[in-house]
């Protein structure tokens, strides 16, 4: 077991998610592609309605309902059927096969099964062309929804990825992130110049318009031919710097088809958006396109105008660790003080990064802290007397205990409207911050008055 | 239009005179085929989720704990124990070495840190495969801490949401004859089969104050420990929804000769009737009487409101699907009531007998649907060309996405929609849907794009 600050043997109140669920995400992610749990019915309902709740969009993920004769005997034969069902009934031409606990546990050897069905196909020959099978472990009972969104990742990489004469295109794997920050990415790309392939790409099949007909996988998504693709480009950018000293996407690219790995952390606040705009410059053999560099400039502005509204006021950051560790960026570099940072997850490599993003900022680094649930931080938090939260919805509870504002970010946001369109990246992503991060200071200090201020 | 549905579903789909009533059901789930269905833990979690002064923990990985936490809008009027999340969050190597340790050093810790009147510990997939001794383990730590230490088992493979209902009444049926009697009115009930969502159960709980009736123990809304300790001491146990706690009614009938009734609180007709219903069973003309006296006078408010929701909504098309069948009964009277036609009426985990009354109530042409799915609902939505869908949060984005109205029936909502006020609320939520001006708008009326 890596490094678990937590000090109790049962977990309350969860700062993560499971395993699976994020491989669900990713897969989502993919052009024609659906998700697949192999496991029990209710895994797959449980988090298609947690999904649902935040992007507020239709989420479906098959399963392949093992009852309990499967889970005495082996879940192979539900698994195929339920692979022939979704490429019938959903055309679906990329299946993202996740495994559960149950499945795990059993010891379905899925990479074989789906080879078995692979060859059965073949010989009967009777369903035409074969989707693209992809398969990823994911007990829930190791890591979080985090690492089972990069393990997808990886392993759609590793398996679909081809070698081949380099092209001029860049990879970026961005990581969870909200569809606005996607579209925003693809803004940005396109801005320099850079042809880009994005995976995975929810901007679209978690944020879509308004349909006559059901999609029966909404449009959208990373095209299929780019993941082949993806062995061929020149570059490939990562975002997260707590994954890095373990193997990624972007790293087995460079190790096994010579693709140019550029890990960054992700690119939330001014210095982390400098790094990434660097490296585009730098790619794009650019200079940073007005646009973007006007917007950089009206964060600067913006910066100064509010500095004083936020010097000092003492945050608490919890969520997934790469979201934290840019949050933090942003926040040490504006002038809050982060007293605080936790995450469900456990990296190993928490603290180091978030180190590394606030470098010369701070007077005293945060306590830092892994492997964390609501329970832990509230006991830890209590005493640091914080000025604000800044995480996902749920760690309302702890706002309303202590009257603080909670600024809304990350997933899932199950009490606002619009989590799905909350722009967190970028300088744009920033500046958005900074005015929540203010404005929710101005609107607590205007409701503790007994002035009424109607200037602030 | 009948492509999405799967060949192997062809039975478990019915038009209403199309050909003899005979609709399959009970069955498991289709794999591939993205069931609206959960599993037997979830079954369990939401029966004895509202028990607010006991703690739930969930032994197994995180993920059934994280997905449940304060998953329903189930009140309490005193402690709020039930709406924390516990896990004892099984690792690798738990389920290398086993979790028994793991879980009784978590349910000290936690009985030692809230002090709760009893703990459930509900069994996950993991947990009945890697055969951890929970009843063993329950047992020694209710023997250490002194509080009734219940084992729940909903292993989420075992069956469907049904399982966990009897898995749940099993545990509960534990406290029950365990608690004092005396001084309990004749004149008594328990509440099975209401959750308090957005405090319903003190709705009625209040009817039956007023029509003279001592309330023992409400099952499981607002629900307490010492409370479920006592339910045998009622004389009748009036038991809603289709089947979440119709099980433990069963047991206290045997054991204790306990009789039971089946009520709805849905719509003006079945909660009059559900409360004369009742009043019938005491055999008592005073009771009788008041609660004539209330129905008069809940009515007389309503009536004049609910024939104004009614002239706006005449003639519009309701979409129903549910969990258990017995709600979609209520809420197809209902939508009569405000003049609108029941199209579509379907539920996860109905049996032959629920399909056959709703068959019987609904008129010719509506589709009656067993576990279905997103593909098939959001064909029958446009098909049907539908003015409102009920259900719970995983159908709401089938309806949104086509411009089709909706109204959440189920754990989420925060309005309560049970009672005569629940059905003014009701009729004003499917108001507030069905006429805004947003449908004018979208796709499915208006075309696609914009009009040059």
């Amino acid at each position: 077991m890596k490094h678990h600050n937590a000090p109790y043997t049962s977990t309350t109140n969860a700062c993560k998610l499971c395993k699976p669920l994020g491989a669900c995400l990713a897969f989502r992610g993919i052009e024609a592609a659906v998700p697949f749990l192999h496991g029990s019915q209710g895994c797959a309902t449980y988090m298609r309605r947690y999904i649902i709740s935040h992007f507020r969009e239709p989420m479906d993920i098959a399963s392949s309902s093992l009852g309990e004769k499967q889970a005495v005997y082996g879940g192979g034969p539900n698994l195929k059927q339920g692979l022939k069902n979704v490429q019938t009934k959903y055309g679906a031409r990329l299946i993202g096969v996740a495994t559960t606990c149950l499945t795990e546990t059993i010891g379905d050897d899925v990479p074989g099964l789906v080879k078995e069905f692979r060859r059965e196909m073949a010989e009967s020959n009777g369903h035409g062309e074969l989707p693209a099978l992809v398969t990823v472990s994911t007990p829930s009972f190791s890591g979080t929804h985090m690492e089972g969104f990069h393990a997808a990742v990886k392993a759609v990489v590793e398996q679909m990825a081809e070698g081949g004469p380099q092209t001029k295109t860049v990879n970026l794997l961005p990581g969870f992130v909200s569809p606005a920050d996607i579209r925003y990415l693809q803004e940005i790309l396109k801005d320099f110049g850079l042809t880009g392939i994005i995976l995975p790409d929810i901007s679209e099949t978690l944020d879509g318009p308004a349909q006559t007909d059901y999609e029966k996988i909404p449009a959208g998504g990373t095209p299929l031919k780019d993941l082949k693709a993806m062995g061929r480009s020149r570059a490939t950018l990562e975002f997260g710097r707590t994954l890095f000293p373990q193997e990624t996407a972007g790293r087995f690219l460079e190790n096994r088809l010579g693709v140019a790995w550029r890990p960054l952390g992700m690119p939330i606040g001014l210095r982390e958006t400098d790094r990434f705009f660097e490296v585009l410059e730098e790619l794009s053999h650019r200079p940073t396109p007005s646009l973007h560099a006007r917007e950089r400039g009206r964060l600067l502005d913006a910066m100064v105008d509010g500095h004083k509204y936020v010097f000092g006021k003492k945050a608490v950051v919890y969520g997934e660790e790469d979201l934290v560790v840019g949050l933090t960026a942003l926040l040490a570099e504006i002038g809050v003080r982060p007293v605080l940072c936790a995450s469900g997850g456990h990296s190993g490599h928490f603290a180091e990064a978030i180190a590394a993003v606030t470098a010369g900022l701070l007077p005293e680094p945060p306590i830092v802290r892994e492997g964390m649930d609501f329970y832990d931080i509230a006991e830890e938090a209590e005493a640091l007397a914080p000025d604000l939260l800044i995480g996902h919805s749920k760690g309302y509870h702890l706002a309303r205990k202590w009257g603080l504002p909670l600024i809304r970010v990350g997933f899932p946001i199950h009490d606002r409207f619009g989590g799905q369109r909350i722009l967190h990246l970028g300088y744009r992503g920033a500046q958005s911050l900074m005015d929540r991060i203010v404005n929710a200071l101005l609107e607590k200090k205007q409701q503790d008055s007994p002035v009424g201020y109607g200037y602030l | 239009m009948e492509s999405v549905i799967f060949e192997e579903r062809q039975n478990q789909v019915h038009r209403k005179g199309t050909q003899p009533f005979d609709l399959a059901c009970n069955k498991d789930s289709l794999a591939g085929a993205v069931s609206q269905r959960a599993c037997v833990f979830c079954g369990s979690r939401v029966v004895l989720y509202p028990i607010a002064d006991a703690l739930h923990l969930v032994h197994g990985p995180i993920g059934c704990a994280a997905y449940t936490w304060d998953i329903r809008g189930a009140l309490s009027s005193g402690p709020e124990l039930h709406r924390l999340s516990f896990s004892t969050d099984l690792q690798e190597r738990d389920v290398i070495f086993g979790g028994e340790k793991k879980l009784y050093r978590a349910l000290r810790e936690l009985i030692d840190r809230h002090h709760p009147k009893a703990a459930f510990v509900y069994s996950t997939c993991i947990v009945g495969l890697i055969g951890d001794d929970l009843e063993g383990i329950c047992k020694k730590a209710s023997k250490k801490t002194g509080i009734p230490v219940l084992p729940v088992q909903s292993e989420g493979f075992k069956g469907n949401k049904r399982a966990g209902y009897h898995a749940a009444c099993q545990a509960m049926f534990r406290l029950v004859g365990t608690g004092d009697t005396t001084g309990i009115s004749k004149k008594s009930i328990n509440i099975l089969g209401d959750f308090n969502l957005a405090g319903e159960i003190w709705i009625i709980r209040d009817y039956f104050k007023r029509m003279g009736i001592e309330v023992v123990a409400n099952i499981t809304g607002d629900g307490r420990v010492g409370d479920l300790q006592k339910a045998h001491g009622a004389a009748l146990n009036v038991v809603q929804c289709s089947g979440a706690t119709m099980d433990l009614a069963l047991m206290m009938e045997e054991v204790y000769g306990i009789p039971h009734i089946r009520v709805s609180y849905f719509g003006v007709e079945d909660m009059a009737e559900s409360l004369y219903t009742v009043a019938r069973f005491f055999d008592d003309p005073k009771v009788m009487e008041r609660t004539r006296k209330l129905v008069r006078e809940e009515l007389a408010g309503l009536y004049p409101k609910l024939q104004e929701f009614r002239r706006a909504l005449t003639g519009k098309k309701a979409a129903i699907y549910v969990g258990g069948a017995f709600k979609a009964f209520s809420l197809v009277k209902a939508f009569r009531l405000l003049g609108m036609d029941v199209v579509l009426v379907g539920s996860q985990t109905g049996t032959p007998a629920d399909y056959r009354e709703l068959h019987d109530i609904t008129d010719e042409g509506t589709i009656i649907v067993d576990d279905s799915n997103p593909l098939e609902l959001s064909s029958f939505l446009k098909e049907k060309d539908v003015d409102i869908f009920v259900g719970g949060v995983k159908e709401r984005p089938i309806a949104y996405k086509l411009g089709v109205g909706f109204c959440d029936h189920n754990h989420e909502r925060k309005e309560a929609l049970e009672g005569f006020v629940g059905m003014l609320n009701f009729a004003q939520e499917v108001y507030n849907t069905v006429m805004s001006p947003v449908w004018q708008f979208v796709p499915r009326k208006n075309g696609a794009g914009l009009k040059g």
